[in-house]
């Protein structure tokens, strides 16, 4: 038997993605790649990620060209060792093509598990609620002007062995806009009656930016429901923030505009893609939308600066904690790492914005990984 | 958020805005229909397409009626209805129909707020079918948005989508002024991801479908979508487009067609309607006198021939523009080589 031929398929970086797009291939064909090189860059509708070779060969064949947008699964290139004849390859292309276009008519309907409404109270929340098994659920909080798809590159990865659940903030997303008075505690408030609706009693929770001052409220006010604490670039432990991006965040309505502040965002500015731009300026047109950021950014930013300290509820928790900052972040600086606790468990990415779960998914994804086990 | 057709993102918004808002009525040819039959149907009908369905059910006589066949009455009499404090939707059914009651938009709705200084708001929606490709004749195929353009005092929006429709006309019923939004009548099974909940696109402000470094090609309704199809092709051999999808014909952004062609050097416009005084007109002279010195080749057309909209099928096909046409233009604008000095 020749050399085992490996299909390269267009890969699912999470719940929601059902296409991607070849934003550019970084290995010619006829040169060989080792298991996690980076074969290629994909877009998705939010950033650009780097797809990383499941196998060791010879890129034999680039299937899929650059610019070209295709759905999970599809076969965008051939790995194969030097013995394999180039017929073997045209003739597995083939089988492949018609294998997945009859398959891909036949599950096309059965997709991934779609968001669900869930009320609570009189707000009616937009919840991702995937995976189960016996261990303790994961919960997600994203951060101002964030949903819950910033988890994309996340969730799914510790849907195996237990519930997870993203869930977009009262005023974001596919969520009701009324964000109350728009502070982090009212935030945690509703945070702990949606795992109560959910009849999850308690769960690590992931936390982002804002959504770290919520996490840190919800481990003040309902200890007993925080497992873990894992806090992604937090807010409430510092008093800086980049008014440059809340305030052009809420006032830019077009592309143009829009872009720059949100290159405040990451590390890497080429990862923010078009579909991530225009989903932020549809989520804007809603609404109520703005009027909710503008609330929450009065509420935990008055003056320029974070209104809340929560170095406290963070040393007073006392389950499993840490802290993951970009040391590029340009939002939340990753000063405010320093002098922390002991207990606090700290990581520091390098070349990393504001955004390490989608920037260095793999990276936050092995530290909360560690911190849960 | 959901995949949603044309049809039912219109509908939307006008459930939406008349749940919203008491003052949002509809009235036109049919809107309910099938009204005083014996079969028992409320609404039979819902607009000559389905559009309107269900809204008098859920809303009633009062606020959704069926109007005789004579749109000078019932459209003078939305205009009317808006002046003096309600926020009627109107449907003209075919844009066609425009003839029987212009004088009512032309010199009544849209003079309102000039005449009397500013004391008077009109906002009335006139919403109607457009565009060729239904086999529908001559008298039921025109794309007029070029006639209402061309009035000083009316807002005229063409969405080219679904998404668009939706935030489109719920901005259309919460401006304080007339608008005709137009629906080309091809696309109401046209599907998108729409959101469920009400959200507003402003006039006057284009869309980039497409962002690219060598053509820009503006396109109006319809054709944005065979102008995406012919750039999604031509990038494949290398050649690069922006398509500007301007919205609103007036407003119209001219900024933002500006900025691109400064960018590009190179212009192609697609406009459904009938080729003199018309959109494509309106932007190459734009372009012509406040971008000469950014073009590196003549600007480009694509248009219909200047005559009525034939009915025979392969006659009508050869009429319309579509992506091949649009794609030739852009081949032609970039082979383009200015001839060397005598």
């Amino acid at each position: 038997m020749a050399g085992t031929i490996t299909p390269i398929t267009m890969p699912k970086f999470g719940l929601a993605m059902t296409e991607g797009k070849i934003a550019s291939w970084n290995v010619e064909p006829g040169s060989s790649v080792d298991v996690g090189e980076e074969l290629a860059d994909i877009e998705t509708t939010k950033i650009t990620n780097g797809y990383e070779s499941p196998a060791s060969g010879i890129l034999r064949r680039q299937v899929a060209s650059e610019g070209e947008t295709l759905a999970v699964g599809a076969l965008i290139g051939v790995l194969a060792d030097k013995d394999v004849s180039d017929a073997d390859i045209d003739a597995f292309v083939e089988k492949f093509q018609n294998e997945f276009s009859s398959q891909a008519a036949e599950t096309g309907a059965s997709e991934s598990a779609e968001p669900v409404v869930v009320e609570v109270g009189d707000l009616k929340l937009k919840v991702q609620d995937s995976g189960h098994g016996d261990d303790t659920p994961v919960l997600f909080i994203h951060g101002f002007g964030g949903d819950l798809t910033n988890w994309m590159f996340n969730q799914d990865h510790f849907s195996g062995s237990r519930r997870t659940v993203a869930f977009d903030l009262p005023g974001h997303g596919g969520s009701s806009k009324n964000v109350g008075d728009g502070k982090p505690a009212t935030f945690a408030a509703t945070t702990a009656a949606l795992l109560d609706k959910l009849d999850i009693a308690k769960a690590h929770v992931v936390a982002h930016s804002l959504g770290g001052a919520i996490a840190l409220e919800l481990a003040k006010s309902h200890p007993e429901k925080v497992a873990s604490l894992s806090l992604v670039a937090p807010a409430g432990l510092g008093k800086d923030i980049n008014m440059d991006f809340i305030n052009g965040f809420i006032s830019a309505d077009r592309r143009k505009t829009l872009e720059p502040v949100l290159h405040y965002l990451v590390h890497d500015k080429s990862l923010i893609t078009r579909n991530m731009i225009e989903g932020i300026i549809r989520f804007k047109r809603l609404d109520g939308a703005v009027a909710g950021l503008e609330t929450v950014a009065k509420a935990c930013f008055p003056d320029g600066h974070q209104a809340d300290d929560l170095h406290g509820a963070l040393e007073n928790f006392t389950g499993p904690k840490q802290v993951i900052w970009g040391e590029n972040d340009e939002v939340l600086s990753a000063a405010s790492a320093k002098g922390l606790p002991a207990s606090v468990k700290i990581t520091l990415l390098p070349e990393t914005g504001h955004m390490p779960q989608m920037e260095k998914s793999a990276d936050v994804n092995a530290a909360v990984t560690q911190l849960i086990a | 958020m959901s995949k949603k057709s044309f049809r039912q993102a219109i509908n939307e918004a006008l459930r939406q805005e008349m749940q919203r808002d008491p003052r949002v009525i509809l009235m036109g040819e049919d809107v309910a229909g099938g009204q005083g039959g014996s079969s028992g149907v409320k609404d039979a009908w819902g607009g000559v397409l389905g559009v309107t369905k269900g809204l008098f059910t859920e809303f009633g006589p009062d606020r959704v009626f069926d109007t005789p066949i004579t749109e000078a009455s019932y459209i003078g009499a939305a205009a009317g209805a808006a002046a003096t404090g309600l926020r009627p939707v109107a449907e003209l059914m075919f844009v066609d129909f425009i003839g029987s009651c212009l004088d009512q938009v032309m010199n009544q709705a849209a003079k309102f707020r000039y005449m009397f200084g500013g004391k008077a708001t009109t906002p009335l929606v006139i919403r109607a079918m457009y565009g060729a490709g239904f086999n529908a004749a001559a008298q039921h195929s025109q794309a007029l948005y070029p006639l209402f353009t061309h009035i000083p005092g009316l807002k005229v929006v063409i969405p080219s989508n679904p998404y668009e429709a939706k935030g489109l006309l719920i901005e259309a019923i919460r401006d304080n002024d007339p608008v005709i939004f137009l629906e080309n009548k091809v696309m109401y099974d046209d599907e998108d991801e729409v959101p469920d909940e009400a959200y507003t696109i402003p006039f006057g402000e284009a869309n980039l479908t497409r962002e690219g470094d060598d053509v820009t090609i503006v396109a109006f309704g319809r054709m944005v979508n065979f102008a995406n199809e012919a750039a999604d092709r031509l990038e494949k051999d290398g050649i690069s487009c922006t398509v500007i999808d301007p919205r609103t014909t007036s407003p119209l952004d001219t900024g933002t067609i500006l900025d691109c062609v400064a960018e590009t050097g190179r212009l192609v416009v697609v406009d459904e309607s009938s080729p003199r005084c018309n959109l494509a007109c309106d932007v190459a002279a734009l372009v012509a006198e406040e971008a000469f010195d950014a073009l590196k080749a003549p600007i480009r057309r694509v248009m219909p021939p200047h005559t009525p909209v034939p009915f025979a099928t392969v006659l009508e096909k050869l009429y319309m523009p579509d992506s091949a046409r649009i794609e030739a233009a852009v081949r032609s604008v970039m082979g383009y080589k200015a001839k060397q000095d005598a």
